[in-house]
């Protein structure tokens, strides 16, 4: 990547070349069963959360370890989330929701990385994600409450003459849910790693004055641990929400 | 197609927008998702959950230990405040007693006395008696002499007898 940028005539920078997806072995085509850059930082997600919620728990200790502990964090975090905002018969869903947020979380902070790959950053990605929240949600509505689950958008506190106006506005926004749910994370992602990449580009072609590029990014980067950060509490929060829905549709 | 449309991508435009490598990154999501998945739901999840629920255990338990040795340190001091109170009673007791012991001496001691005192005191008696009827038979004795010396004395002589008789009859009456 590095190499493109500079090698171009120039002035040539181009933030958007971390985000190719290419084969690790050899420069064939990309095929769906082809190991890429994304397997491998897929697979470093998986190996990075095992590390934490399984290697830093294997003591069992009563007083943990400093691993053990931030691991009991996590779990607390987000099992009391899912318990706060989906209510206590959301906590058989946090097992899943549990997977999200690692996921995420795991795969943003990895993304920061120098010279990594962030499997979040692309919108294939984040939408199959939101698109499974989106789809399991809708189908726990319609399995738990049947077509009690429609009376989600039948708001029954409005005045009767508003109902149907607010039912259109109400389906419409339950639909732009997965569009708004995976862009807002892939956008973010794919944002600030782009702002990062055109600071360095202007680092390499700057010369001595490659200082104010260099804290800019340094500046960036703080922002931008805490943005991958918020984009996975965002997106889990978000999840639970959704599932509250399908759960209590009767607001 | 591959080769030539990521030429085109890298050059232009966003390779997240990249159709080609979508059923790529999909296919590696859901194997990750289902893998995480199973990492998480058969191991990691049940291990902390149930060192988080041991340790609830644990600590519930020590509260309960706690109390139980408070409740027993709270009968310890009764126990010993029942101790001092039995051996402040104790100790009441026995002053009682050896004051009751002492008591009974000094009255056998006084008694004892009294009964000396008693006892000198009618001997005393007796010789005060003794002396006061020896001053009476002198009283009487210089009584009858004087009274013949004066008979002497008139001229007359009476018989020591009938002196005798009538300085008695006089002294009674």
């Amino acid at each position: 990547m590095a190499e493109s940028a500079e090698g171009g005539s120039g002035f040539a920078i181009h933030p958007m070349d971390q985000f190719i997806v290419r084969p690790l072995f050899g420069d064939g085509p990309v095929h769906w069963y082809t190991v890429t850059n994304v397997t491998l930082w897929m697979a470093l997600t998986v190996a990075a959360v095992t590390a934490l919620l399984v290697l830093g728990t294997r003591g069992r200790a009563v007083v943990p370890s400093r691993i053990q502990s931030v691991a009991e964090l996590a779990y607390g975090f987000v099992y009391k989330m899912v318990e706060d905002v989906a209510g206590k018969d959301g906590a058989k869903f946090f097992p899943y929701i549990m997977t999200l947020f690692c996921f995420v979380l795991f795969s943003n902070f990895l993304g920061l990385l120098p010279m990594s790959f962030t499997t979040t950053s692309h919108i294939a990605v984040t939408a199959v994600l939101a698109l499974l929240v989106f789809v399991t949600v809708t189908a726990i509505g319609f399995i738990r409450h049947g077509a009690h689950f429609l009376e989600l958008f039948w708001i029954t506190s409005a005045p009767l003459p508003l109902r149907p106006v607010l039912a259109l506005i109400e389906i419409i926004s339950y639909f732009v849910r997965p569009v708004s749910h995976s862009i807002r994370l892939a956008g973010n992602m794919m944002a600030g790693h782009a702002v990062i990449k055109v600071f360095a580009g202007f680092a390499g072609a700057l010369g001595a004055a490659s200082v104010i590029p260099v804290v800019a990014i340094t500046a960036v980067y703080g922002l931008e641990v805490l943005v991958s950060a918020i984009q996975a509490y965002v997106f889990t929060i978000l999840t639970c929400v959704y599932l509250r829905d399908a759960l209590h549709p009767h607001h | 197609m591959a080769t030539e449309a990521h030429g085109a991508e890298s050059a232009a435009g966003m390779p997240q927008l990249d159709f080609a490598t979508f059923p790529n990154q999909i296919f590696w999501l859901a194997v990750t998702l289902v893998a995480l998945y199973l990492i998480l739901n058969r191991v990691a999840l049940p291990r902390i959950g149930a060192v988080l629920a041991e340790r609830r255990g644990t600590i519930t338990n020590d509260i309960a230990a706690a109390e139980e040795l408070k409740l027993k340190a709270q009968e310890a001091e009764k126990a010993y405040q029942k101790a001092l109170a039995d051996a402040r009673a104790e100790a009441g007791r026995i002053v009682e007693r050896a004051r009751a012991e002492i008591q009974k001496d000094l009255d056998a001691a006084i008694a004892r006395a009294d009964a000396e005192i008693a006892a000198k005191a009618s001997e005393s008696q007796g010789r005060i008696a003794a002396i006061r009827a020896s001053a009476a038979d002198s009283v009487a004795e210089v009584a009858r002499d004087a009274a013949r010396e004066i008979v002497a004395a008139f001229g007359t002589s009476a018989d020591g007898r009938s002196v005798a008789g009538a300085v008695t009859a006089r002294m009674k009456g």
